[in-house]
């Protein structure tokens, strides 16, 4: 493969960018200095060089970092350095929403527009964020700011929530929550960033928190602190039992994924540690992205050595030396927190070439996201971190068999690691005689929505929708409720008259819901639910990833027929109209090649059958 | 070859049929050897499969979602149904989704396709108009109202003398992408960028064949299933009204350039050599060929004398 490269150089601070990445040119053949006595006759390069094509998306978030957006000459000189056609990379840039194409000014905010946040008045900020900055998109009159719509944050217990991105030579990132229009402009116009985002725990000093007894109570930022708390006496312990039988603890645990798909631990685990290739990975998915999921964010924002300790179990169980920890390119404070952990861990000895001096070796990075919900799925996430488009997989073969980098890799959840602790410290049949026999454990609830306390609530399986929204203190204001979506975009109302349901993964599956990520989002009567559900059929449309036709076209098909329903003005009458809903949802879960479309009508069916939003045909 | 008694062979039921199979062979291989006509798009002998287009979705029992034909592989005691509800309606409807959506006028496959499976496009909406796709960001979208669906329809791109690229036929089977990268051509002049409905393929930056890394090897057209890709002789002889595949003959010959001896397969017109293709099933090339065999035979036509000139 010969590359065509521009000639035109990349400019010295996008060339700065690049090197801090990928370290300075080795030579003039990948846009060094040339060296005339070995240059001229060995090129390296070819298979050797596209080793390293896992570097790519973190060169770009550096040059985007630095300069706002991603030139021709900067992605010109990536593809150089990295030996990748730049067709391809430019295949890549354009998938993610947080990289730019195009000029745009270096501060740039991303405003919720998201279910939690539409909620709690999102389209009136963005209404004003129009007048008095331009639309979305659009540099402001003095060009040095610009705002987006965003999809759901994952800051929705602090609805509505913004997220300000300042490139330049000390980039800088700040959350706002509760925001204001005002809010947003004034943050936009400040040269530093604030204080980040309160943390607000509902169940704070509640002494029977297993997942969330840390949090808020240990300084994240101290490893000391974090071993004063009971840190690393589960490693220690695994590191005694031998992987074998911290598996065996895992299986008996019976815990399954809380990621969305609720898959067993204790059989993925297995497959890996059973795998005859080697290496092995291990990734931990935190690309909580999910509309209404926040839990993973808080886990690792205020307890992040919780996760590395973990993973690094995981790592020990299923014979990987490598972890990668994949999160949301919209969590920069959880990624901070979790860059400094490792760190730490690092120069402690908790990670690294012998981990507690027991002769395991095992290391984790840390890699960024850029804006697709996509990148959750498991397939997609190993071709983001791999330099490719985030498309998912066709399955089989599955990740233990063939992963990242085509090798057996365990991948779980942020929230589903963090419960090895527990098991790994009690065993796995004292887990298992938590919660009911088949959701066993302790479960994260993020409620948001229209509730007197939004936030992330630990409750043991088992316990009713309607006993969870009571810890929340019930509808806002005394208001009375309308529905509850239960499981996110990609999971499905429930009515009033359901409240009594168990949240067990069996429970909601008799109402035909599901858990999903343990979204629990409530709207009361003065929701326009005919807006929410729009916004959902907005979010899988956007957020598609464009590969098989069900969901390229099926999605925006859904988005248009539901526009119609909603209004009355049919194509054809209306049970004509339903019979074509009920095919598109059909094909949606039948023939796609991911996850995305085969949920991406759950929600909008169960509206449409149970909440009475249609409007009387009227055909034109 | 593997010798006879290495290859292990795999028992399954094909619509109730038992059927014996060799190691390795796809469900669709397996149906195109009991006579089953599966509806294919996205897949081509020559090609890895992608499976994107869904068009050959299977039943498959105890699969909760229906599996592409093309590249899942027959497993032993698979129950495989090729002709249910299920499938028919999968079928159908990629099939209306494409065609709601894209120009397939020049897909002749699609159109039988479209009969068989009872496919009415037209109850998703009358087509909207189209414009420049190109640099469409991702992440949000106006909202529809719905009264008509959107399609790719976009401008024509003619930038160069040998073909054009008429996207607003794009169904997104990834065929050229495979073909100019690691499938044939190893060039990797094109990929495919954007997100969802707005993915596209395109060069960096979309810039003009010409500034891209093409080397005009064509055999990215030679895959195309829909008529997007098009030598610019067959794209002027269409405007122009003029093209008549009744009136081409076709005729093998083999590339008079190099040693590798590539068949090509010359379509005449009047006279006139119009495309160039080379057959899937030929071994040397595997209907993959060089910028001197498809395009290099104007040559054949310079009927000017040189002594006039
Ligand atoms: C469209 C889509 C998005 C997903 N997003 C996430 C995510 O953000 N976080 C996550 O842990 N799992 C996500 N998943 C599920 C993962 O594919 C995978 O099942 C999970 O990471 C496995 O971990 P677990 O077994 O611990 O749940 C997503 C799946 C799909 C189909
Ligand atoms: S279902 Fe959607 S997101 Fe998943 S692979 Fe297909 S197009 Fe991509
Ligand atoms: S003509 Fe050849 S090099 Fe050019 S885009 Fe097509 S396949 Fe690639
Ligand atoms: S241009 Fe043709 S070959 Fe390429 S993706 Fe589109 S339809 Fe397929
Ligand atoms: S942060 Fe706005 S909906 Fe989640
Ligand atoms: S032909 Fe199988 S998915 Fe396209």
């Amino acid at each position: 493969m010969d590359l065509r490269l521009r000639a035109t150089p990349p400019h010295a601070t996008e060339r700065a960018a690049v090197d801090a990445v990928l370290g300075p040119p080795e030579s003039g053949w990948v846009g060094g200095v040339r060296r005339s006595e070995s240059d001229g006759h060995v090129a390296r390069g070819g298979h050797d060089m596209r080793t390293r094509r896992h570097l790519l998306l973190p060169a770009l978030h550096a040059v985007q970092d630095r300069l706002g957006w991603i030139s021709p000459e900067a992605l010109n000189y990536i593809c150089q350095r990295l030996d990748i056609p730049p067709a391809e990379a430019y295949g890549v840039v354009s998938f993610y929403a947080l990289l730019s194409l195009s000029p745009q000014p270096p501060v740039v905010a991303h405003v919720c527009d998201d279910l939690a946040c539409l909620t709690k008045g999102a389209g009136a900020i963005c209404a004003e964020l129009e007048r008095t900055i331009g639309p979305a998109g659009t540099p402001s009159a003095d060009s040095r700011v610009t705002w987006h719509r965003s999809p759901c944050l994952g800051l929705c217990e602090q609805a509505p929530a913004a997220l300000i991105l300042a490139a330049g030579d000390s980039p800088h990132t700040q959350t706002l929550s509760s925001i204001r229009a005002a809010d947003v402009v004034t943050a936009l116009r400040s040269d530093h960033a604030a204080e980040t985002i309160p943390m607000i725990l509902p169940q704070a000093g509640d002494t029977g928190l297993r997942l969330l007894r840390r949090v808020g109570v240990v300084d994240p930022t101290s490893l000391d602190s974090y071993r004063a708390h009971g840190g690393y006496t589960a490693l220690r312990r695994a590191l005694e039992l031998g992987p074998s039988r911290v598996i065996r603890e895992v299986t008996d645990s019976k815990l399954l994924g809380r990621g969305g798909a609720a898959f067993p631990m204790g059989r993925k685990w297995e497959a890996v540690a059973q795998a005859a290739i080697h290496p092995h990975y291990l990734i931990c998915n935190a690309d909580e992205s999910e509309p209404g999921t926040f839990k993973d964010r808080i886990l690792m924002e205020e307890d992040p050595f919780a996760l590395l300790e973990a993973m690094t179990i995981a790592g020990f169980a299923t014979d990987c030396q490598q972890g990668y920890l994949y999160i949301r390119g919209e969590y920069p404070h959880a990624r901070e927190r979790l860059a400094g952990a490792i760190a730490q861990a690092h120069a402690r000895g908790f990670l690294g070439e012998n981990v507690m001096g027991h002769g395991f070796r095992f290391d984790i990075e840390l890699r960024r996201g850029a804006g697709a919900y996509i990148c959750g799925e498991e397939t997609a996430l190993m071709n983001s971190i791999e330099g490719y488009r985030g498309e998912p997989r066709n399955k089989p073969p599955f990740p233990v068999q063939v992963g990242l980098f085509g090798k057996p890799t365990v991948i779980n959840n942020v929230e589903t690691l963090v419960n090895v602790l527990d098991i790994v410290l009690h065993g796995g049949l004292a887990f298992a005689a938590i919660g009911t026999p088949g959701s066993t454990g302790p479960k994260l609830f993020c409620v948001s929505g229209c509730v007197t306390r939004p936030g992330l609530y630990e409750v043991p399986f088992g316990v009713t929708l309607r006993e969870l929204l009571a810890l929340a203190g019930g509808v806002r204001d005394g208001g009375s409720l309308q529905a509850v979506l239960l499981g996110g975009a990609a999971g499905s109302f429930v009515t009033p008259d359901q409240l009594d349901t168990p949240l067990t993964f069996e429970g909601t599956r008799t109402i035909g819901a599901s858990l999903g990520s343990g979204v629990v989002m409530v709207f009361d009567d003065t929701v326009d639910l005919k807006a929410i559900v729009l916004r959902i059929a907005a979010f899988f449309r956007d957020e598609s990833c464009g590969q098989c036709v069900p969901c390229r076209v099926g999605t925006v098909r859904q988005q248009e027929q539901l526009q119609r329903l909603l209004t009355g003005h049919t194509l054809s009458t209306l049970p004509e109209e339903l019979t074509l809903r009920a095919d598109i949802g059909q094909v949606m879960r039948d023939a796609s090649i991911c996850g995305l479309v085969q949920t991406a009508a759950s929600a909008i069916e169960s509206a449409l059958a149970k909440l009475q939003l249609l409007t009387p045909s009227r055909v034109s | 070859m593997t010798e006879a008694s290495a290859v292990r062979f795999i028992e399954l039921t094909i619509d109730g049929q038992s059927v014996r199979v060799p190691e390795g062979t796809t469900l669709l291989e397996a149906c195109r050897g009991q006579g089953i006509a599966t509806p294919t798009l996205c897949y081509l002998e020559n090609l890895t499969p992608v499976n994107v287009c869904r068009v050959c979705v299977v039943e498959l029992e105890g699969s909760r979602t229906l599996v592409p034909a093309c590249s899942r592989r027959a497993e032993t005691g698979m129950v495989v149904h090729t002709d249910s509800d299920r499938v028919r309606l999968s079928r159908r409807m990629v099939l209306e989704f494409l065609a709601s959506s894209v120009d397939l006028s020049l897909a002749p496959a699609v159109g039988e396709y479209l009969r068989r499976y009872n496919a009415h496009p037209e109850r998703l909406g009358p087509p909207a108009a189209g414009s420049e796709r190109d640099f469409r960001p991702v992440g949000h979208h106006h909202q529809p109202d719905g009264t008509t669906a959107e399609t790719v329809a976009q401008p024509v791109k003619v930038d160069n003398e040998l073909y054009i690229r008429d996207y607003s036929r794009c169904i997104l089977c990834y065929k050229c992408v495979e073909a100019c990268g690691v499938d044939a051509q190893n060039t990797f002049a094109i990929a495919v960028a954007g997100r969802g409905f707005d993915a596209r393929i395109s060069t960096e930056f979309a810039v003009p064949l010409p500034e891209s890394a093409c080397v005009y090897c064509g055999n990215c057209i030679g895959v195309c299933p829909t008529g997007a890709l098009m030598f610019s002789s067959e794209y002027e002889l269409r405007q122009t009204g003029a093209w008549d595949e009744a009136k081409q003959a076709q005729t093998d010959t083999i590339c008079p350039y190099c040693g590798v001896g590539c068949t090509l397969t010359l379509h005449v017109q009047d006279n006139q050599i119009v495309k160039v293709t080379s057959p899937l099933d030929h071994d040397v090339g595997h209907g993959h060929l060089c910028v001197k065999g498809r395009f290099g035979w104007q040559f054949v036509q310079n009927r000017t004398d040189p002594a006039k000139e």
